[in-house]
């Protein structure tokens, strides 16, 4: 039993710093999330000029041993915060965080009223009535089975 | 037969063609500047905001140099256009300082190791401010790079140059102004 103490400590301590540090940068991770200033594009999609230099910059920023975040930080201290690829939370811009949320509330609230209009038409026929609609006018009936009869033949 | 009006819908319809209306409307190109040039006239420039010195402390502005003629040079050096302008500018700018006159740098969308470099690559004297983001010069009706800008001693807009400056366009639009008195 205390061996197998003893193991797991030392599995524990030798595993600590491995899983506490921060994952290697890598251009392709960052890529994705930083913008072309001059293209209007991500950075990954980009082969202008103005797009290799930010690439450049950011391995440049690799090579010394950079965190994600910090590169990021970098980034938006040299270039400002438009070249992260998320709209800011000011301006114009605001729009593209509120549009969405007021959009998926509106929707929320549709399906919510279109289900309590369907479920007071479910039940508001009278007593005996078949759901989701009103008895069938006996001379319909009639014909209806009529019909179907004649296709049975 | 009437037909019904579905409000919330035509509401949130409404909301969006404002929207696309106002985004369409804040994001296009500002023609202010052009417009005032093609009548002649002499307009003050778009209101700015300081901006970081290029190999220094502190923010630099236009206004800092009301008295003077400023010749307002946006460039990166990502930009081959640019790159070819640069050596006319500098010899602008010796021309312009002698006659108490300045070159004004605007480096637009890049980063500060780089913009260093061009500036020692081309041995720049002149001030530079850093447009990190591009907003400095879209108030200006920026449409491309380089671009030029001619500030009088009464800090107003002179001239505008909307790609590269040649030697024809600066013998014909600076020393006129370096003649007018304060």
């Amino acid at each position: 039993m205390r061996a197998l103490l003893a193991a797991l400590l030392t599995l524990a301590l030798v595993a600590a710093p491995a899983l506490a540090a921060p994952p290697r940068a890598s251009l392709p991770d960052i890529e994705d999330e930083v913008m072309c200033l001059e293209c209007g594009t991500a950075l990954n999609v980009s082969n202008s000029d103005v797009a290799n230099q930010e690439r450049d910059f950011i391995a440049g920023l690799i090579a010394q041993g950079m965190t994600k975040p910090q590169i990021k930080d970098r980034l938006v201290a040299e270039y400002g915060p438009r070249v992260l690829a998320e709209p800011a939370d000011d301006g114009f811009q605001l729009t593209a965080w509120i549009v969405p949320i007021l959009a998926a509330l509106a929707a929320l609230a549709a399906v919510v009223l279109v289900a309590r209009r369907w479920r007071r038409r479910g039940s508001g026929g009278p007593p005996g009535a078949a759901p989701g609609g009103p008895r069938l006018d006996p001379d319909d009936a009639r014909r209806l089975d009529a019909e179907l009869a004649a296709f049975d033949r | 037969m009437r037909a019904r009006v579905y409000w919330p819908i035509t509401i949130a319809a409404a909301l969006l063609v404002g929207l696309l209306a106002y985004g369409l409307t804040t994001t296009g190109t500002d023609t202010t500047l052009d417009d005032a040039m093609a009548r002649g006239e002499r307009v003050q420039p778009p209101e700015e905001t300081p901006l970081p010195m290029l190999g220094g402390d502190g923010t630099g502005s236009i206004a800092d140099y009301k008295g003077k003629v400023v010749l307002v040079n946006v460039w990166a050096s990502w930009c081959a256009p640019c790159r070819d302008e640069l050596p006319l500018i500098e010899k602008a700018h010796k021309m312009l300082s002698a006659r108490g006159g300045t070159v004004l740098g605007i480096d637009v969308k890049e980063n500060s190791d780089a913009a260093r470099k061009a500036v020692a690559e081309f041995g720049l004297t002149f001030p530079n401010l850093r447009d990190r983001d591009g907003s400095f010069v879209r108030h200006w009706g920026q449409t491309g790079y380089p671009e030029n800008y001619v500030i009088d001693r009464d800090g107003r807009v002179a001239a505008v140059r909307r790609f590269p400056v040649t030697q024809g366009w600066l013998d014909k639009t600076l020393p006129p102004l370096l003649d007018e008195k304060d």
